[in-house]
């Protein structure tokens, strides 16, 4: 399923995001390849949910540019990128509350959907046909993640695992060429931790994943790739043991040894906290 | 594609089906048909049952059957766009005016045009000033686009006394329709006549309401609705979508009040005020937001109520001023009644004692 197309499926240079003074994003560059899992981590408040607003469209950089299959993506808008293949989950699962689990993966299914107004309304042509393929591919989506049997709650009724896989179902229902997860082992015990890389890998064999974690043991385990962020700039990226072994993240996420602090060697020590959400830049 | 599930799915996920009656699951033939005709099967239905109504109940009713017709129409199309996507307007009254004063004016400057084609054009005229004003009010959210299109409400009413000659000032504009059309002379009243227009349009709307509330666009309504982030990161354009409810709420009003300026043959700025659209999106709460046929309860309560309300002060002896604000306070205290005992409406009362019915019947 991964497309054989030589160039990145989806490529950020340069790009940087000011608010106000503040630099959340100073220069960032990031490739990501058919079919890979890339990792993406620093400490809180390191910009990386602004990465990922801007690569879903959410946010426009201040700077730089961003590339879909080696060309200018279709549109600016989150829709426009949505059409073309990316998809996203959210920190907070954002399922629609007053739809069914069914309805809420179909939403998902949408791009794939053709038949317009005069199709709608005539019930000819492919809308009506479509909206069963949907209805079929949904149920599937479900089925394969395992909440198939809640197909007509509403969300709210289920506990969160659950809701956590109509999460991915809806986000993986449309086939997407790029899927970006943000913080998907957020709240799960380590069993279904487990449950999640499994799934993760799953996904790579048809798209590419991004994911932002918290998790550093998941993180390794998973990604294929890893960019650490810190104070809005890449500090490090590579294989997950290069990263592991690279001083500067080692510096980032535990601060500075105090011997060399003491000679102001060394920059200053970040907060090495591993809390929960992210401030308002990260 | 007819497994009870999916049957049974459609419900709860297309909320906004109204004409949809209690389907039981394995009716295979009804369900493989496609929805518009259901929704058109249904519509001639519900025109066949107003029309039996009609003959048995006579005359005198058949104003009052038309009103609960156009207003009806004018909530669905309220219901597909507060309930459906989520946007509240206090405009809708004025779009029903723009309807009113083009019936009124078409009629008065093209008086060859057939009724069906001054209903077609009201429709555009209509989608004409929906596009407008949706497109200027598709970034505002929740109160701000309920304060943008309150300034419609206020505002529209008092073009007609600024152009006085045009649109009558306060007196508003006279107008007669065509009766009865000569091979169905003697078979019924001018009356019966135009509610049965009324309401072949209603039910032609409706069913067209309820297809797209139960198609693809309806639920891209529903997934802005409860969430715009997440329905325009499933590719779903947030503000197409929304301009696009709005139009077609606009339709229906000013089609809803075209046909209320048919029947009635006069149209006055009063009659549109900014009351008329709290009054519109007060009884589509009372009636239930979530469907359709929440849109039929409160048309029969705007209608009814205040017919009750005025007999009740009459029979009472009341003075004129306790006779011409006891509707008012009637409508207000069964509204407050309603949504206190049922928070959402009569249409949830009713699927709350269905649910409960089937609970019954299965566990016995």
């Amino acid at each position: 399923m991964t497309t054989t197309a030589p160039e990145h499926l989806l490529r950020a240079d340069g790009v940087t995001v000011r608010f106000g003074g503040l630099t959340a994003l100073d220069d960032v560059g990031l490739q990501v390849e058919p079919g890979s899992v890339v990792g993406l981590i620093g400490p809180n408040g390191a910009g990386k949910t602004t990465l990922f607003n801007v690569l879903s469209g959410v946010l426009r950089p201040t700077g730089g540019t961003i590339s879909w299959k080696g060309a200018p993506p279709p549109g600016k808008r989150t829709h426009h990128l949505a059409r073309a293949g990316i998809a996203r989950t959210f920190q907070g699962l954002n399922l629609f509350p007053m739809m069914s689990v069914l309805g809420n993966v179909m939403v998902g299914a949408d791009r794939l959907a053709r038949g317009g107004a005069f199709s709608l309304i005539s019930g000819l042509g492919r809308h009506h046909r479509e909206e069963r393929e949907l209805r079929e591919r949904a149920m599937a989506a479900l089925e394969r993640f395992g909440v198939a049997e809640h197909a007509l709650r509403l969300p709210g009724t289920l506990p969160y695992g659950v809701q956590k896989q109509v999460a991915l179902a809806r986000a993986c229902v449309g086939e997407p060429e790029l899927l970006l997860l943000d913080e998907p082992a957020s709240g799960l015990s380590g069993q279904q931790m487990d449950t999640l890389a499994k799934q993760i890998r799953g996904f790579s064999q048809d798209m590419a994943v991004v994911l932002v974690e918290h998790h550093m043991d998941l993180v390794m385990e998973v990604c294929d790739h890893i960019v650490v962020l810190n104070f809005g700039k890449v500090i490090a990226s590579g294989t997950p043991s290069q990263v592991r072994a690279d001083p500067a993240v080692t510096q980032a996420y535990l601060g500075t040894p105090a011997s060399e602090e003491a000679s102001g060697g060394g920059r200053a020590a970040v907060e090495p906290t591993h809390g929960n959400g992210n401030g308002a830049a990260g | 594609m007819t497994s009870p599930t999916t049957q049974r799915e459609e419900r709860p996920a297309a909320s906004g089906a109204g004409t949809t009656p209690p389907r039981t699951p394995g009716t295979s033939r009804w369900g493989a048909l496609p929805l518009p005709a259901r929704h058109l099967l249904l519509a001639a239905l519900g025109l066949a049952a107003v029309t039996g109504l009609l003959f048995a109940t006579g005359d005198l009713t058949a104003l009052r059957i038309a009103a609960v017709g156009y207003t009806m129409l004018a909530i669905a199309g309220l219901q597909l766009l507060v309930g459906g996507s989520g946007q509240v307007s206090l405009g809708h009254g004025a779009f029903m005016m723009i309807g009113a004063y083009s019936m009124a004016l078409l009629v008065l400057h093209q008086p060859t045009l057939p009724i069906v084609a001054n209903l077609g054009i009201i429709v555009l005229v209509s989608i004409v000033a929906g596009v407008a004003v949706g497109a200027a009010t598709a970034r505002l959210h929740g109160p701000y686009l309920a304060g943008a299109t309150l300034i419609l409400a206020v505002g529209l009413p008092g073009l007609t006394h600024r152009y006085h000659d045009f649109l009558g000032g306060s007196n508003g504009l006279n107008i007669r329709t065509a009766g009865v059309p000569p091979f169905l002379d003697g078979l019924v009243t001018t009356s019966e006549w135009r509610t049965l227009v009324v309401w072949t349009t209603v039910v032609v709307g409706l069913a067209l309401l309820a297809t797209v509330s139960a198609g693809r666009l309806g639920r891209r309504m529903r997934a802005i609705r409860d969430d715009e982030t997440a329905a325009s990161m499933a590719g779903i354009p947030v503000g197409k979508t929304k301009v696009v409810a709005f139009v077609i709420a606009s339709a229906a009003g000013g089609l809803a009040g075209g046909l209320q300026a048919y029947v009635l043959g006069t149209v006055t700025p009063s009659s549109f005020t900014l009351v008329l659209s709290l009054t519109l999106l007060a009884a589509l709460v009372l009636g239930g937001i979530g469907s359709l046929w929440g849109a039929l309860w409160a048309s029969v309560a705007i209608v009814y109520l205040e017919i009750w309300a005025t007999d009740l002060a009459r029979s009472l002896n009341m003075t004129r001023d306790a006779e011409n604000n006891l509707p008012i306070v009637f409508f207000g205290i069964v509204l407050i009644l309603v949504l206190r005992f049922w928070p959402l409406g009569v249409h949830g009362a009713l699927q709350n004692l269905r649910a409960r019915l089937r609970a019954r019947s299965n566990s016995s």
